[in-house]
């Protein structure tokens, strides 16, 4: 009897893995991946959370965005993994619930111990998340277009700031095609405000349009009846000037929206609109026969001629098994982001949060359209910005784009409070709102912003 | 007759038909399966030799469009116009469409069908199919909208001269304000020749707009009284133009528009606050029956809704290719499958809560709940498309300052129609006098025979169902997906309660007023403040009349 179980004992502390069952559980695993060898799969996988709402009124967006994820660690993992050791994705559901987010957070962080976060839409989930992810000192790649003034030395912003599109866009409909008045129409929360704040600022600045040929319009949540506004619309675009509607609507609310376009006759030639959170995801809601010709301002497109794009339209498709499902901007966005992250565990030789926050600054990548996506110091990215035509198939064709890529500003230069901080977490500097009029550091607001944002 | 100066006759006689309409896809695709089985891999490997010498400048012309810039194709699009080539039309049309696209191999052809990764295709010179292409192998001449601006009044100049007269009242409507001193000879002799008096009205118009521009004082007389944009801003230019005579005549002439404008902005309003009202009387009258007439709090209303357009989606999805034929049989169907999900929510949850509001109240929400991650599992967590048919787009126009969306005008007489049904069914029916008579006093009703379990199945089913048609409704307004209901709970049970519950006279003139109040508000106080107004204002008016607009009198009220 005494013999029996020190033998066992030593066997179980000789062995690299404990139980028998979890070391015949690699073996399937490795034999399933390919050029994998066992033993660098047996030590512990690599976790990367996934912070993305599966219900509620953000499921619409975010619910690919997981499975995108997922299917960029699959690939990862039939490659052999990262260091040796397997992806294994954590996906939670903070159902469109703010505060549940942060909640969800610190779950990933605390208990499941994730080495990455993936995840959040909206701007206002974001900031809920900030307090938690700098507590706990995870990393979160954030996907998502959003209105700047932030720079957090945990979040990697792999979406467009302001002036990586809608700053560009303006440029666009000003140069190319002679706009003079102007609609700044969107939904009524913090994104569509402060960068319709921004673009006013800049209109006025820049290109000297005068008050009255600016019409600013705000919408609640998932509006449905735009007889008014649309009709609104037409009336100030018929005064002779060239005219266009600048859309940070977002969301439901756009099917409408169109819809009611098209039937009242608005036609692009005549009032186009440009709109910077509708995606082919969106238009595959809508007939887009009557919005041929309305533009959209993104970093990427379906239709973006480049082997890359066409090689992850198919696994995308591959994964999905949805001939007809769509490719959008987030999904490059987080394509881009997980391709820094690996780069940056490989480069630093390991998955530890601050040797990667260090090691991803100047990690380049591919993007999809083509180019290369580089992280700058400021946790943003370079990003080329393409305007695209909506086509009656749904997608979107490209008729302009910036000569090269642009790097993404944290902090506007056309807002009075912003004008003068800049944003480097490279030693020995570290700091996201440096001061350079009076030479300080402003430090993390993380905790009083969250608070306002949960607030309103 | 045809001396117009720009050189289209050949073209304009092949504008009929050509590879741009195309006739029907299981056709094409058929016969470019064909087509590519019986050439093979030759087609793949052929290079754009031209065969005539015709065919040798068509490729030039073309050529001149495959280029980078803009202003370079402009300039290709006006050699084409230029061109004597009969294909020029179709070429146009399909540079307009997008779909006049090159393969790797340099030759040029019109994409008949671009849905998917791999796209019919047909020779641009010859029009003869040529099979499928995949996206990879094919390079699009894009454009952008002032080139689709230039494209459609090159197309509209050709289609003055076509026999259709549909094509001819678009083009003569498109040429309001861009005539120039090119076209304004040939189009006064066009004005003698037509036959449809619309046309020439249009294009007197657009002739006045242009002699107004050249300073003619007599242009005025003509524009005067017209309410299109156009005529306005070519009016308001000369107002504010040097020639005082001419500013003086144009100013008064804006005047009178203006006083014109006034009243189509009135009736534009109200018919919006019509449409906005038709959509809450739909959504709520549903309510008005389960919540009004049988007093059970139903929080998955707004599902029922849902379901409904679901089943707009799910017929469409069983009847391809024709969407007005779905949306007419989604009708039937979509009352059935929300009565039926009535009567399951009324047996298997409301009857066990009989006469105990909140526990009602808090198990409906929960069915709600329910129902929406179903759909979202079952279905799909994104939006469905629902395709709304040819007879449902558009605007009826009443005049140049007025037009009514065709859609909106559907469902507000759709409302109308549900409405007096409803109104017939509980007045002139045997059940709506069983269901008057059990909601006024159950034990009586059931001592005089009447099965009170059945009527309330049925009045449930019927209130369910009616639900159900308004989702059908709006399926061709908002989006389907699975948060469509939550979106109308509030609103519908704002109206039954503003309007007096139990009474679908209440819900009408509560709904539609509630609409017209909403939409004169939003122009000043913009859409979230409107919202808000009308809240408050409800408020108050329940803490003044709580009953409602028309209260319920007499006995039935008090019990």
């Amino acid at each position: 009897m005494e013999v029996r179980v020190t033998t066992s004992r030593r066997k179980a502390l000789s062995r690299p893995v404990s139980q028998p069952s979890r070391w015949l559980a690699t073996a399937l695993v490795s034999a399933a991946t390919l050029g994998a060898s066992a033993q660098a799969l047996a030590e512990e996988p690599i976790k990367v959370g996934i912070l993305h709402s599966l219900s509620g009124t953000m499921a619409i967006s975010e619910s690919t965005l997981k499975d995108t994820v997922e299917m960029l660690i699959e690939q990862q993992n039939e490659q052999g993994g990262l260091l040796g050791r397997r992806l294994e994705a954590v996906v939670v559901d903070p159902a469109s619930n703010w505060p549940l987010f942060a909640e969800r957070a610190r779950e990933l962080l605390a208990q499941e111990e994730v080495d990455v976060i993936f995840g959040n839409w909206t701007s206002v989930s974001r900031k809920a998340v900030l307090p938690v992810v700098e507590e706990l000192n995870g990393l979160l790649f954030y996907p998502v277009q959003y209105e700047g003034e932030e720079s957090s030395e945990n979040v990697f912003y792999t979406g467009a700031a302001p002036n990586q599109q809608a700053i560009p866009a303006v440029n666009y409909l000003h140069d190319q095609v002679g706009v003079e008045r102007w609609v700044l129409a969107g939904t009524d929360y913090v994104y569509p405000r402060t960068t319709n704040r921004i673009l006013e600022a800049y209109l006025q600045e820049e290109f000297g349009v005068a008050e009255e040929d600016i019409l600013v319009n705000y919408t609640p949540f998932g509006h449905s009846d735009w007889q008014n506004i649309v009709a609104e619309i037409r009336r100030f675009g018929s005064e002779g000037k060239k005219t266009a509607v600048v859309s940070t609507i977002n969301g439901d609310a756009n099917v409408p929206f169109y819809r009611e376009l098209a039937n009242q006759g608005i036609d692009a030639a005549d009032i186009p609109v440009v709109a910077f959170s509708v995606g082919e995801q969106e238009l595959s809601g809508i007939d887009t026969g009557p919005l041929v010709g309305h533009l959209a301002a993104w970093n990427y497109f379906m239709s973006v001629d480049s082997d890359a794009n066409y090689d992850f339209i198919d696994a995308w498709i591959d994964y999905t098994g949805d001939e007809e499902s769509v490719t959008n901007d987030p999904m490059e966005a987080h394509y881009i982001g997980f391709n820094m992250w690996a780069e940056a565990v490989r480069k630093a030789g390991t998955t530890e949060v601050d040797a990667v926050k260090d090691a991803i600054i100047g990690v380049a990548v591919p993007n999809l359209s083509g180019g290369y996506a580089a992280m700058m110091p400021n946790h943003h990215i370079t990003k080329p910005v393409l305007i695209g035509e909506i086509q009656d198939n749904g997608q979107f064709d490209v008729v302009w784009q910036t000569p090269s890529t642009v790097a993404g500003d944290a902090w506007s230069d056309y807002l009075p409070g912003s004008r003068d901080l800049i944003s480097d977490w490279r030693a020995p500097m570290r700091c996201g709102n440096f001061n350079v009029a009076n030479g300080s550091c402003g430090g993390s607001t993380a905790a009083e912003e969250a608070e306002a944002a949960l607030a309103e | 007759m045809r001396n117009f100066p720009l050189p289209w006759p050949a073209a304009v006689r092949a504008s009929a038909g050509g590879v741009a309409g195309h006739p029907g896809r299981g056709l094409v695709m058929l016969l470019s399966l064909l087509t590519l089985w019986l050439l093979g891999g030759a087609v793949q490997a052929q290079t754009p030799t031209p065969e005539t010498a015709a065919d040798a400048t068509a490729i030039q012309l073309l050529e001149a469009l495959d280029v980078s810039s803009y202003a370079e194709k402009g300039e290709a699009i006006e050699a084409i116009v230029r061109s004597d080539d009969e294909r020029a039309r179709d070429w146009l049309s399909a540079l307009l469409d997008g779909r006049l696209q090159r393969t790797d191999e340099g030759r040029f052809v019109v994409v008949l069908d671009n849905i998917g990764r791999h796209w019919p295709v047909a020779d641009a010179l010859s029009g003869e199919p040529l099979g499928e292409m995949s996206r990879r192998e094919l390079d699009r001449i894009g454009i952008n909208n002032a080139l689709r601006n230039q494209l459609r009044s090159a197309i509209a100049v050709v289609d003055l001269y076509s026999a259709d007269l549909a094509l001819r009242r678009a083009s003569a409507e498109r040429l309001l304000g861009e005539v120039d001193a090119d076209l304004a000879g040939p189009l006064s002799e066009l004005i003698e020749q037509e036959s449809d008096a619309r046309v020439r009205e249009r294009l007197a118009l657009a002739l006045a707009i242009h002699r107004l521009e050249q300073g003619e004082l007599a242009a005025i007389d003509h524009l005067d009284g017209s309410l299109h944009p156009r005529a306005r801003v070519a009016l308001s230019r000369a107002a504010a133009g040097a020639d005082d005579e001419l500013a003086s005549a144009a100013r008064s002439a804006l005047n009178d528009i203006e006083q014109k404008l006034k009243l189509n902005r009135a009736a534009e309003t109200l018919y919006f606050g019509l449409s906005l009202g038709s959509v809450l009387v739909l959504a709520a009258i549903g309510l008005a029956i389960t919540f009004g007439v049988m007093g059970v709090i139903n929080m998955a209303h707004g599902e029922l809704i849902m379901l409904g357009a679901y089943t707009t989606w799910a017929m469409q999805q069983l009847l391809p290719g024709q969407p007005g034929l779905a949306l007419i049989l989604a009708v039937p169907a979509g009352f059935l499958v929300a009565a039926l999900a009535g009567i399951a929510i009324e047996r298997g949850v409301i009857q066990f809560l009989k006469g105990r509001p909140l526990e009602t109240l808090l198990a409906t929400f929960g069915v709600s709940l329910i129902l929406q991650q179903l759909v979202r599992t079952v279905i799909s967590p994104l939006n469905r498309t629902v395709v709304t048919p040819e007879w449902m787009s558009g605007s009826l126009v009443v005049n140049d300052a007025l037009s009514l969306t065709l859609n909106r005008m559907v469902v507000l007489g759709f409302a109308l129609v549900v409405f007096a049904g409803l109104m017939l069914i509980m007045r002139r029916t045997r059940l709506g006098l069983e269901v008057r008579a059990v909601t006024q006093n159950r034990a009586m009703a059931r001592s005089m025979g009447i099965r009170a379990t059945r009527v309330d199945i049925l009045t449930f089913a019927l209130g369910s169902g009616v639900a159900g048609l308004a989702g059908v409704a709006l399926s061709q307004l908002t989006n389907v997906g699975p948060n469509l209901g939550q979106n109308y709970i509030i609103d519908s049970f704002m109206v039954v309660v503003f309007g007096g519950v139990g009474n679908l006279w209440g819900t009408l003139v509560a709904g539609l007023s509630l609409g017209v109040i909403n939409q004169v508000l939003e122009p000043w106080a913009g859409a979230v403040l409107a919202k808000i107004i009308v809240l408050v204002f409800i408020i108050l008016f329940i803490q003044k009349r709580p009953r409602g607009l028309f209260p319920q009198k007499g006995r039935a009220a008090e019990g």
